[in-house]
């Protein structure tokens, strides 16, 4: 059985974020880290390698840098990693990206494909189901629990009020929460290995099937039309009400005053 | 000369940081006033191979190399002092001479099992009238030559990882022989398995610092042990011992480098919110020059860590070095501004640094071994200084 775990490497918002002047997020001044559902992701293919000894490779897209995410993922466990780098491709939103992610992918051999949910940097939860469209195949999406049955997987899928369980012939897509699993520590020997690992890296020469038109900046539909900080608004009001009723009287009454409600 | 750390080095800090903050500090506190031995931990550091850093991959270990095992224990340390010293113990003072000095077969038998943490490993060589004097010991190892056995009898004491480990390091005298027309004791080491008969435990030290270590005495009473588990060469004990001890240096040097740090930046962080006089203490030059002072001497500590390791590393990669002397300056260092700077940190947290509530109040107990165990500071003075008189 083979695997392929869609993975992004993103900003570490626990040291805080960065903006360019153009409110762009300032990558380069961030620390970055391996994004939470995405590693719920890898660690559930992992768990069926270790119960079925399933090939797990993991692909990303970005700059040469998002090597190290690879790596991360080598040192976990994965088997092979692939970096998807190429100038053509920057800039693009979740649309230009599923579409450049399933152009390596068709390349690929697989028979479960897993992403994240959601990347913590856009928390737009598109680009896995977009790639499972793209292949033409299910997808079972806030999956949090996988298993393999035969030549289907078995998923709970997760809603606010419920769960679903979902039977999906293989070759599927899941999309997975962080909520999965508690994903592993890489080990040190894993790390020595992962950093001689050989990372297949694909350019857009090697993308299967895609228009040039879908790619990078000018094939993203999405505009940002503007970025910006939280912005602190001073030190706010304390209130001391004689009573929580009266406390609360006065907050509605501000909001009220505000038209926030 | 090159003081940038290679990438795999740099990713194998970030997994120490991230289990020691995880996994470790959040038990730290209460261990220590329990004295428990952490063994919840330990079953996680066997899991992700903490055990076996640098033990080859063919013996189940993780086949890297005495840097990144000493980076495990510093990043250990820097939050539990305790749980630093259970891997330093198990890795240079068990696993190590018995990759060193091990037969095929006994590393055959013990290695894979040490390395992989399914077992834990301990050393004894001190006894109580032999410490920094390790000739003067006591325990005896005699062979039964109708059974082929050898029958250990005498104690260890304080022992680390004693009552929790598995496997033995034991260091004993097997007779008499004479060098330079003087008599002196035949010593040996001994290869003992927890469980054999004769050989039980005695008090469990109630000590000042390191206080979820299980230190322990250890007694043998007419103890049998196999022929084979005789580790090295009948009467080389006394060398394998100290090379062991050259090696295990490393690791306390890294305990105290780990200790030093964790108390630094626990100061670094209170000194910025703790206010007096209407601003935070870290606004004050005293304070300011106090920690400017520690940091330099931390980092001159971490130098001397990295350079043993790295001299260690030398070695093994077969290279005709010795790092006796290097282990030995890193130690004596690293240990003395572990307990300088702890104590420091204690008196920039003022009353709460006297706390038990507060890391630093464990830290400064915690870094008072480091400047004895495995040869105390003067050993170090006299490994070092007999280096540069020769």
């Amino acid at each position: 059985m083979k695997i392929i775990v869609c993975i992004k490497q993103v900003p570490d918002t626990k040291g805080g974020v960065k903006f360019n002047p153009d409110g762009t997020l300032d990558r380069g001044a961030m620390l970055t880290i391996m994004n939470p559902d995405d590693k719920a992701g890898l660690e559930a293919a992992l768990r069926i390698k270790d119960a079925t000894g399933a090939e797990v490779t993991v692909i990303t897209m970005g700059l040469p840098k998002a090597a190290d995410v690879l790596q991360e993922a080598i040192a976990m466990g994965a088997d092979k990693g692939v970096l998807v780098t190429d100038r053509v491709l920057g800039g693009a939103d979740t649309w230009a990206t599923s579409t450049t992610l399933a152009g390596a992918l068709r390349k690929l051999d697989y028979d479960l494909i897993i992403t994240g949910r959601q990347a913590i940097d856009g928390d737009t939860a598109q680009v896995g189901p977009q790639i499972a469209e793209h292949l033409g195949l299910p997808v079972i999406s806030y999956a949090q629990e996988i298993k393999v049955d035969g030549d289907s997987v078995v998923v709970k899928r997760v809603y606010d009020d419920g769960y679903h369980m979902v039977k999906a012939k293989m070759p599927c897509l899941i999309t997975a929460l962080s909520e999965l699993n508690e994903p592993r520590y890489m080990t040190p020997g894993g790390i020595f290995d992962a950093v001689n690992a050989e990372i297949t890296t694909f350019g857009r020469a090697d993308l299967v099937d895609v228009d040039d038109s879908d790619l990078g900046l000018k094939g993203s539909p999405t505009k940002i039309a503007r970025a910006s900080d939280k912005v602190r608004k001073g030190a706010g009001e304390k209130i001391v009400a004689e009573s929580p009723e009266d406390g609360v009287n006065y907050i509605v009454g501000k909001l009220l005053d505000k038209h926030v409600i | 000369m090159d003081f940038t750390l290679d990438k795999k080095y740099e990713m194998a800090q970030n997994l120490f940081k991230d289990f020691a903050q995880n996994e470790v500090k959040p038990l730290a506190q209460e261990i220590d006033e329990e004295h428990r031995f952490p063994r919840e931990t330990v079953d996680k550091m066997a899991k992700y191979g903490f055990l076996g850093i640098p033990v080859p991959k063919e013996l189940g270990g993780q086949g890297c190399d005495i840097l990144t095992y000493a980076m495990c224990v510093e990043e250990l340390s820097k939050v539990c002092g305790t749980t630093g010293v259970i891997v330093s113990a198990h890795t240079s003072l068990c696993v190590d001479p018995i990759v060193t000095y091990g037969t095929p077969e006994q590393k055959a038998k013990y290695v894979p099992d040490l390395a992989s943490g399914k077992k834990l490993g301990a050393f004894g060589l001190t006894e109580p009238g032999a410490g920094t004097d390790a000739q003067g010991q006591q325990t005896k190892a005699v062979l039964d030559e109708a059974t082929g056995e050898w029958i250990l009898n005498g104690s260890k004491c304080f022992i680390t990882n004693g009552k929790e480990a598995d496997v033995y390091i034991v260091i004993a005298v097997t007779g008499v022989v004479e060098k330079r027309g003087r008599k002196m004791k035949e010593i040996s080491a001994f290869i003992v398995e927890k469980g054999t008969p004769g050989f039980s435990f005695g008090t469990k030290e109630n000590k000042m610092g390191i206080c979820a270590s299980s230190t322990y005495e250890l007694i043998f009473t007419d103890c049998r042990i196999p022929k084979e588990n005789l580790l090295g060469q009948k009467g080389k004990g006394f060398s394998i011992a100290m090379h062991t001890l050259d090696g295990g240096r490393i690791g306390i040097a890294a305990q105290a480098l780990g200790i030093a740090e964790g108390a630094l930046e626990t100061t670094i962080n209170y000194v910025k919110e703790r206010k007096q006089f209407g601003r935070s203490i870290a606004q004050f030059q005293n304070t300011q020059f106090q920690l400017a002072d520690m940091a330099t001497k931390v980092e001159a500590a971490r130098l001397l860590v990295y350079k043993a390791a790295r001299k260690k590393d030398e070695y093994q990669a077969g290279a005709k070095v010795s790092y006796s002397v290097e282990a030995a300056m890193a130690k004596l260092y690293a240990a003395e501004v572990a307990m300088e700077v702890t104590t420091k940190c204690v008196q920039l947290h003022g009353g709460y640094g006297y706390i038990k509530e507060y890391d630093v109040e464990r830290m400064m107990r915690d870094a008072k071994i480091t400047e004895i165990y495995e040869g105390t500071s003067e050993v170090q003075r006299m490994v070092i200084s007999a280096n540069i008189l020769n």
